[in-house]
């Protein structure tokens, strides 16, 4: 199980013939992932990997009866390829590509109203239901199957988190890395939607950092709509000046909003353990399913 | 990217956004011609440096004649200027706007943000003009209006009309208040901007609607198309290692503290700022080499962390992913080399965590190099925890 992409999800690479993506292909085809064609303009009729390359997203769709697409195009062309992939109605678009204009992100976001396209990204790792696929760049073998979902602002922060969880023996379904830019596609409050709704998925782990109100949301949503699905959080950037950008454009404070103290006040106000440090993000979950009283199911590897 | 206020001005002026008459200088001489040509009863004098709250820290002056403007443009130049913006060691004063004075009447607030939930720019005024907007949302926030714009439509007429009418302004300026807003958002869309505030917006006595102050930030990330606003930055503005790390494609921010860190992914590397706090230590910055990092890019990092002395220590924090470990542990082998000279200690205690991709070769690398003052941690927790006391104990000595 898991969540919006398993093992018969059938997947384009747009930007295939760049070198990331060549690399990743390969990646992605070697965690048993299903991509059935790439696009690069211009292309169309080579191989990658083994992969069939054409010009254009419909193209690729018409020949291959693709759901996803993942995204390596440079920031330039890059909100184009997310259009050209909602235009082709496919279910789920991932977008790695990071410094993608706001402005254009502004403009894909009003495209993408009322289609029923969802978009991670941009500016993210991707996605990962363990064992079955991946979208992106996360690495593969730190997985291990099992019932925990993570959400998270931060790649390396994901891979780290779900490093710890499988130590501690706690496995997952789906890991999702949202991406660290103020106008994206799917938010915290829009993964916990589909988590809640997989029925493998017992318990979430929730990585947030400074800037906006995503976490502080999120808190509000679960408390109110999620009580049979316990949840563990950590949040990076307890000690960030206000007015620096801290890597990601999304990840700073403004006008004294979006602290980590207040995420942090807003996810223990809802009974949210969150762990006081990166290297206790695996103690943490721990604490959280041996008080909801789910942490032998859960210990699955 | 930011710019300075008067670089701001001439920006919305080409937009037709009315902002008082003036005019940047650079030396006391300029400042008093600048005076002559404007000739109004009352120039102000204001010091452009990269921060607010410039009134309250005395950067802003009001000559009623040449003479004053010469006292104040000697008082200001090359004064340093501490505002709750600079932090304690201020900023440096280097250049002036001289600007005719108005008559004002009220004062506004207005700007705008990008709002992340609608994924819309929104327009967001208040009739509290001139003071913090911050603790006019905290306090009273039925006084801030917000129309948010469709970014196909741009700000529609309605949209300013219904603003300026929210903000009360006098019949005899309403038209001209939405004018204003409309060049306003087109300036926004025009430069790509992440923020643009006028604070304050002023109705001056004669009925017109003037942006006395004018604050714009651009989205870096935009800056490939607007090559004129990538000339404006002043480089003297800028933290000299954030600039020497920009031109290494490393992201760094100066903390001030004096153990360092150098981390892959800028979660990872805000998480490991808070570590070191987390264990008593004065985080020295935040540096995400990300994943491409080569030797040299590593021995840039090392020297940069180190110069002035700044890092006492350093934590090197890296979860390779697609990057492998083995990859890292040569960049800082080679680092060493470059830095400290072959088989020579390195300067400062360095404590190395690796984890992911080919660890146990990188560890094993690492204590091969056999390098002076390098130590490899098995855990986070235990690197943050060393790095801290080693920094602590050298403080001792």
């Amino acid at each position: 199980m898991g969540i919006l992409v398993n093992k018969d999800t059938k997947v384009i690479v747009q930007g295939i013939t760049g070198k990331a993506a060549t690399f990743h292909t390969k990646q992605m085809l070697d965690y048993g992932t299903k991509i059935v064609g790439g696009v690069t303009p211009g292309k169309a009729g080579q191989q990658v990997e083994g992969v069939p390359v054409f010009n254009t997203v419909a193209d690729a769709v018409k020949a291959t009866g693709a759901t996803a697409s993942v995204v390596y195009v440079p920031a330039r062309f890059a909100a184009d390829s997310i259009l050209e992939a909602v235009n082709a109605d496919l279910d789920l678009v991932v977008c790695i590509t990071e410094h993608i204009p706001v402005l254009d992100m502004v403009k894909v976001r009003r495209y993408m109203a009322g289609k029923k396209t969802k978009l991670i990204g941009p500016n993210c790792p991707g996605i990962l239901t363990t064992d079955e696929c991946k979208l992106g760049i996360i690495p593969g073998y730190i997985h291990r199957k099992g019932h925990v979902g993570v959400i998270s602002r931060s790649g390396t922060l994901t891979y780290e988190a779900t490093f710890q969880l499988t130590a501690a023996g706690i496995g997952q379904t789906t890991a999702i890395g949202i991406g660290g830019d103020p106008v994206k596609g799917i938010d915290f409050i829009d993964a916990l939607k589909l988590f809640k709704a997989d029925d493998d998925t017992k318990a979430i782990l929730m990585i947030g950092e400074i800037g906006g109100s995503a976490e502080e949301d999120a808190a509000k949503w679960i408390a109110e709509n999620m009580p049979e699905k316990p949840v563990a959080a950590f949040i990076a950037g307890r000690q960030a000046p206000k007015g620096k950008r801290m890597g990601h454009a999304g990840a700073i404070i403004s006008g004294g909003k979006g602290t980590a103290a207040d995420k942090i006040k807003a996810l223990n106000a809802v009974g949210i353990e969150v762990a006081d440090t990166v290297a206790h993000i695996g103690d943490t979950v721990v604490n959280t399913l041996k008080r909801a009283g789910i942490y032998e199911v859960c210990h699955t590897c | 990217m930011n710019i300075h206020e008067y670089q701001s001005k001439e920006i919305l002026r080409s937009y037709g956004v009315a902002v008082p008459n003036g005019k940047a200088a650079f030396s006391v001489d300029e400042a008093v011609e600048v005076a002559k040509t404007l000739n109004s009863p009352v120039t102000v004098v204001k010091a452009q440096i990269h921060a607010g709250g410039r009134g309250k820290a005395g950067g802003v002056k009001l000559a009623k004649n040449l003479d004053d403007v010469k006292v104040y443009a000697t008082e200001l130049l090359g004064k340093t200027l501490v505002t709750h913006q600079t932090g304690p060691e201020g900023k440096k004063v280097n250049r002036l706007l001289i600007e005719e004075g108005s008559n004002i009447a009220k004062e506004y607030y207005l700007s705008f943000v990008i709002d992340r939930q609608t994924a819309q720019v929104v327009m967001m005024a208040s009739s509290e003009g001139g003071v913090e907007i911050e603790k006019v949302a905290a306090e009273t926030p039925e006084k801030i209006f917000k129309e948010y714009i469709d970014p196909v439509i741009g700000l529609a007429h309605f949209q300013a009309t219904r603003m300026a009418y929210a903000l009360n302004f006098p019949p005899a300026a309403i038209r001209k208040a939405s004018a204003l807003m409309l060049k306003l958002y087109a300036a926004f869309i025009g430069k790509d901007c992440s923020q643009v505030e006028i604070n304050p917006l002023v109705l001056t006595k004669e009925d017109d609607v003037i942006a006395l102050d004018a604050k714009l930030n651009f989205d870096d990330s935009a800056l490939f198309r607007h090559p004129d606003i990538v000339e404006l930055r002043d480089e003297t503005e800028e933290d000299a290692k954030e600039l020497r790390a920009a031109k290494s494609d490393l992201n760094y921010v100066n903390l001030g503290g004096d153990v360092a860190c150098m981390v892959n992914g800028a979660g990872l590397a805000m998480a490991t700022v808070d570590i070191i706090k987390f264990y008593g230590g004065s985080p020295a910055n935040f540096l995400d080499v990300g994943g491409a990092a080569t030797p040299e890019t590593t021995a840039e990092a090392f020297q940069i962390m180190l110069d002035g002395g700044q890092a006492k220590g350093i934590f090197v924090n890296i979860f390779g992913g697609i990057v492998k470990c083995d990859n890292i542990a040569k960049g800082l082998i080679d680092a060493a080399k470059i830095i400290a000279g072959e088989g020579k200690p390195f300067p400062v205690p360095v404590v190395v965590r690796l984890e992911g991709t080919n660890v146990d070769i990188a560890r094993k690398m690492l204590q091969d190099a056999a390098i002076g003052n390098v130590m490899v941690s098995e855990t986070m927790e235990g690197g943050a925890e060393k790095i801290v006391k080693l920094v602590k104990e050298a403080e001792k000595n």
